[in-house]
C-alpha cells in the first residue's frame, strides 16, 4: 500500500501545533503544576511556600475525614453507576418492545440529557425543597422528615437520585441502539429455542449487549467520579459542614474554600492516578473484548 | 413427526394489508413441502405464522393433533432454519446446537450425545468449539441445521436457507438438506423464491402469488399442468412460452398452427408452450424467425419471434441451428390453454394426437 506523505518535514508539525498547544496549556502544564505544588505547603495569604515533601500525601492518608470522603465516593460511584445503568437498561428493553410511539418515548427520555448538571441540581433542589418540595411532601406521607443539606444520609440520597436521573437518558440511548443492533432473526431463533422471556434476555440479549454495557460502565464510572461535580455543588452549595461529598468536590472545597492548595494538589494528583488506572483498565478490556460479526 | 393442517389461515396487518388470503392445505407426515413465489407473495409470512413468530389473524393451524394458534414458538415443537442463519454470535458451535435442548431440561449426557451425532452427520466435529464468526457461510448454515436436528422436532421450517450462499455451495447444500430430510423423515416446510430449489427438493410445491395460493401439486404436476399463466411463467427456466391464440369452430389457431379441439369456447385464448416441447420439423406448421442462440453446453436456447410474438425454444446440443427462419412443430398433448383475462387454465382436448405424424401438409409461408 502506498502511503501518502508530506513533502515538507515542518508541515505535519505545524498542523499539530494547535492541538498540542491546547493539550500542553490546559492539561500538561496544570497537571505538572499540581504535581509540583503537592509537595509544598502554601501560605494561605499567598506569601510564599515551603517544601514539605510527601507530607501532603501522608496527612491525607492518615486523615479520617479524607478516608470518609473516599469511602463515600466509592459508595456514590457504585450506586450511581449501578442504578443509572440498570434503570436505563430496563427502560431500553421496554422501549425496544414498543414499535409505535417509540420515537416520542425516546425523545422524551432524551430531554433530560440536554439539561446541564447545575440546572439538574437546581431542579433537584426544588423537588427536594425543605418547605415546598413535592418530593418532601411525598416522603412526609411515610413519616420521613427529609432534611437535605442538614442530614448526612438525606443529602446523600438527594445527590444520588439527581445524579442517576441526569445520567439515565445517555445510557438509555446507547442501550436502545445496542438492542436494535441485535439481528431480529437471532432473537426469533431464541424465541423458538427458549420459552422463558427472562431466560432469553440473560442468555442471548444481555451477552450481545455486553460491548455496549462495558463501554457505558466506564463512561458511568467517570461520570459518577467527576462529572457529578455540578450536581453536588448545587446540592451542597459550597457548604461542606456535615454534608457528604466526593473526592473531586473535596479538591475544590479544600483548595478554594480552605485555601489549602498543597493538600488539594495532592488530592488531584491522586485522582489523576485513578483516571490513569481506569483508562489502562479500559484499554486492556477493550482489546480483550470479543469481536462480534 | 406430524402432519400439518392449515384451515383458512389468514394474515391481515394492522395497516389493513392482507398478506395472506385464507389458505387451506394439508401437509402429510414426512412430506417435504416447498412454498414458492416471488418476493412479497406472502410465503415468508405464512411460514412465520406456522412458526409462531407472526400472529395468525384468522383460521386454525394444526401441527400433529394440536391446534397451535395460541402457543408460543417454543411450545410448537418446531425448529427453524433462517436465511441469515441466526446463530448466537457469542456462543460456540456446540452451545449454539445445544441451546434449545438445554432449555428443555434435557439431561446433560443426552445433549452431549445428540450434539455429537448431529456434528458427525453435518461434518462439524472439528468446529464444535469455534464461534460462528470463525466459520464459512456453508458451515454456518450447517450449524443452523444442526440446531434444528438435535431437537427432534415434529416440523422443520426453512426460510430461504440457501439464498445467502454462492451458486456452487447452494447446489451442494440443496442436496444435503434434501438427503438429510429423507433420512430423518421429518415433515418440512421450505420457503424459497428459487423455482429450481422448489422443483428439485419438493415432494409437493405450493405456488403463491399476491398472498394467494395459485396451485398445489407435485413438481411434475406444477411443471406440466400449471394452473395459471402465473405458475406457467414462474416455474421453469426458461419459462413456458405464453402467446395469444384464437379458438373458433372447435379449432385452435396460432400462426400457421390449426388444431382441432373438443371445446365449446370461442374467442381469444392464451396458448402455453414449454420451450422443450417445440422441436425442429421442416414441415412443421410454425415459422419462427430465430434472432439469438444461447449456447449452454448441454443444450441450446433459441430466442425469436413467430408472427411478432416472442418465443424460446429449447434444443439438444446435437441439433445444429443458425439464426434466420426455422420451422417448428409440437405435440398437441403438450399444449396448455389459459383464459386470456383471468389467466386460469382451460381444458385442452386436442382431437388429434400428433401434428407431424401426417405427411407434409400444404403450408403457405
Amino acid at each position: 500500500m502506498k502511503r501518502a506523505g508530506f513533502t515538507s518535514r515542518w508541515l505535519p508539525i505545524f498542523l499539530l501545533v494547535p492541538q498540542l498547544s491546547i493539550i500542553l496549556l490546559f492539561f500538561y502544564w496544570p497537571a505538572a503544576y499540581a504535581m509540583k505544588s503537592s509537595f509544598f505547603l502554601q501560605d494561605p495569604f499567598g506569601f510564599g511556600q515551603t517544601f514539605v515533601g510527601l507530607e501532603n500525601y501522608t496527612s491525607l492518608f492518615t486523615s479520617s475525614e479524607y478516608l470518609k470522603v473516599a469511602n463515600f465516593t466509592v459508595f456514590f460511584t457504585v450506586v450511581v453507576t449501578f442504578f443509572s445503568l440498570s434503570l436505563a437498561l430496563l427502560l431500553a428493553v421496554k422501549a425496544d418492545k414498543v414499535l409505535r410511539g417509540a420515537k416520542t418515548y425516546r425523545t422524551l427520555l432524551m430531554w433530560v440529557y440536554a439539561v446541564a448538571p447545575p440546572v439538574a441540581g437546581f431542579m433537584g433542589l426544588i423537588l427536594f425543597n425543605q418547605r415546598w418540595g413535592p418530593l418532601m411532601e411525598f416522603f412526609g406521607l411515610f413519616g420521613w422528615e427529609f432534611e437535605m443539606g442538614a442530614d448526612y444520609s438525606d443529602t446523600a440520597f438527594a445527590m444520588i437520585v439527581i445524579s442517576i436521573w441526569k445520567q439515565v437518558p445517555v445510557n438509555f440511548i446507547f442501550f436502545l441502539s445496542g438492542l436494535q443492533a441485535i439481528p431480529k432473526a437471532v432473537r426469533e431463533a431464541a424465541l423458538i429455542d427458549n420459552r422463558s422471556a427472562s431466560g432469553r434476555f440473560w442468555d442471548v440479549t444481555f451477552p450481545l449487549l455486553a460491548p455496549t454495557g462495558f463501554f457505558l460502565l466506564i463512561i458511568n464510572i467517570t461520570y459518577a467520579l467527576f462529572d457529578t461535580f455540578g450536581v453536588i455543588d448545587t446540592v451542597v452549595r459550597g457548604e461542606p459542614s456535615n454534608n457528604p461529598m466526593t473526592l473531586v468536590y473535596k479538591v475544590y472545597v479544600d483548595g478554594f474554600r480552605g485555601n489549602d492548595l498543597g493538600g488539594s494538589s495532592a488530592q488531584s494528583v491522586i485522582l489523576m492516578v485513578l483516571v490513569l488506572a481506569l483508562t489502562v483498565f479500559q484499554f486492556r478490556m477493550v482489546e480483550r473484548r470479543i469481536h462480534y460479526t | 413427526m406430524a402432519k400439518v393442517t392449515l384451515d383458512n389461515v389468514r394474515k391481515v396487518y394492522p395497516n389493513g394489508v392482507e398478506a395472506v388470503t385464507p389458505a387451506s392445505f394439508d401437509i402429510k407426515d414426512g412430506e417435504f413441502t416447498v412454498l414458492v413465489g416471488p418476493s412479497g407473495c406472502g410465503k415468508s409470512t405464512l411460514l412465520r405464522m406456522i412458526a409462531g413468530l407472526e400472529e395468525i389473524t384468522d383460521g386454525a393451524l394444526t401441527i400433529g393433533d394440536r391446534v397451535v394458534n395460541d402457543l408460543d414458538p417454543a411450545d410448537r415443537d418446531i425448529a427453524m432454519v433462517f436465511q441469515n442463519y441466526a446463530l448466537y454470535p457469542h456462543m460456540t458451535v456446540r452451545k449454539n446446537i445445544a441451546y434449545g435442548l438445554k432449555n428443555r431440561k434435557t439431561p446433560k449426557e443426552v445433549i452431549e450425545k445428540k450434539v455429537a451425532e448431529a456434528a458427525k452427520m453435518l461434518n462439524l466435529e472439528e468446529y464444535l468449539d469455534r464461534k460462528p464468526s470463525q466459520l464459512s457461510g456453508g458451515q454456518r448454515q450447517r450449524v443452523a441445521m444442526g440446531r434444528a436436528i438435535v431437537r427432534d422436532p415434529s416440523l422443520f421450517l426453512f426460510d430461504e436457507p440457501l439464498s445467502n450462499l454462492d451458486a456452487k455451495l447452494r447446489n451442494q447444500m440443496r442436496i444435503e438438506i434434501k438427503a438429510l430430510q429423507r433420512r430423518l423423515g421429518v415433515t418440512s416446510i421450505y420457503v424459497t423464491h428459487d423455482q429450481v430449489e422448489a422443483m428439485t427438493m419438493a415432494d409437493r410445491i405450493i405456488v403463491l402469488n399476491g398472498g394467494k395460493i395459485e396451485q398445489i401439486g407435485t413438481p411434475s404436476e406444477i411443471y406440466h399442468n400449471p394452473a395459471s399463466t402465473f405458475v406457467a411463467s414462474f416455474m421453469g427456466a426458461p419459462p413456458m412460452n405464453l402467446v395469444a391464440a384464437e379458438l373458433t369452430d372447435e379449432t385452435l389457431f396460432f400462426a400457421g398452427l390449426q388444431l382441432p379441439m373438443k371445446t365449446d369456447y370461442r374467442g381469444p385464448v392464451t396458448l402455453g408452450l414449454r420451450p422443450e416441447d417445440l422441436h425442429i420439423d421442416p414441415y412443421g406448421p410454425l415459422a419462427m424467425e430465430v434472432e439469438l442462440i444461447e449456447e449452454l453446453g448441454a443444450h441450446r436456447l433459441l430466442h425469436g419471434q413467430i408472427e411478432d410474438q416472442r418465443l424460446t425454444v429449447h434444443l439438444s446440443k446435437e441439433t445444429e441451428v443458425t439464426t434466420g427462419p426455422l420451422r417448428l412443430s409440437c405435440h398437441p398433448t403438450s399444449l396448455c390453454l389459459f383464459h386470456p383475462q383471468t389467466g386460469e387454465r382451460m381444458d385442452c382436448n386436442p382431437k388429434v394426437q400428433s401434428l407431424s405424424a401426417r405427411k407434409p401438409q400444404e403450408q403457405h409461408s
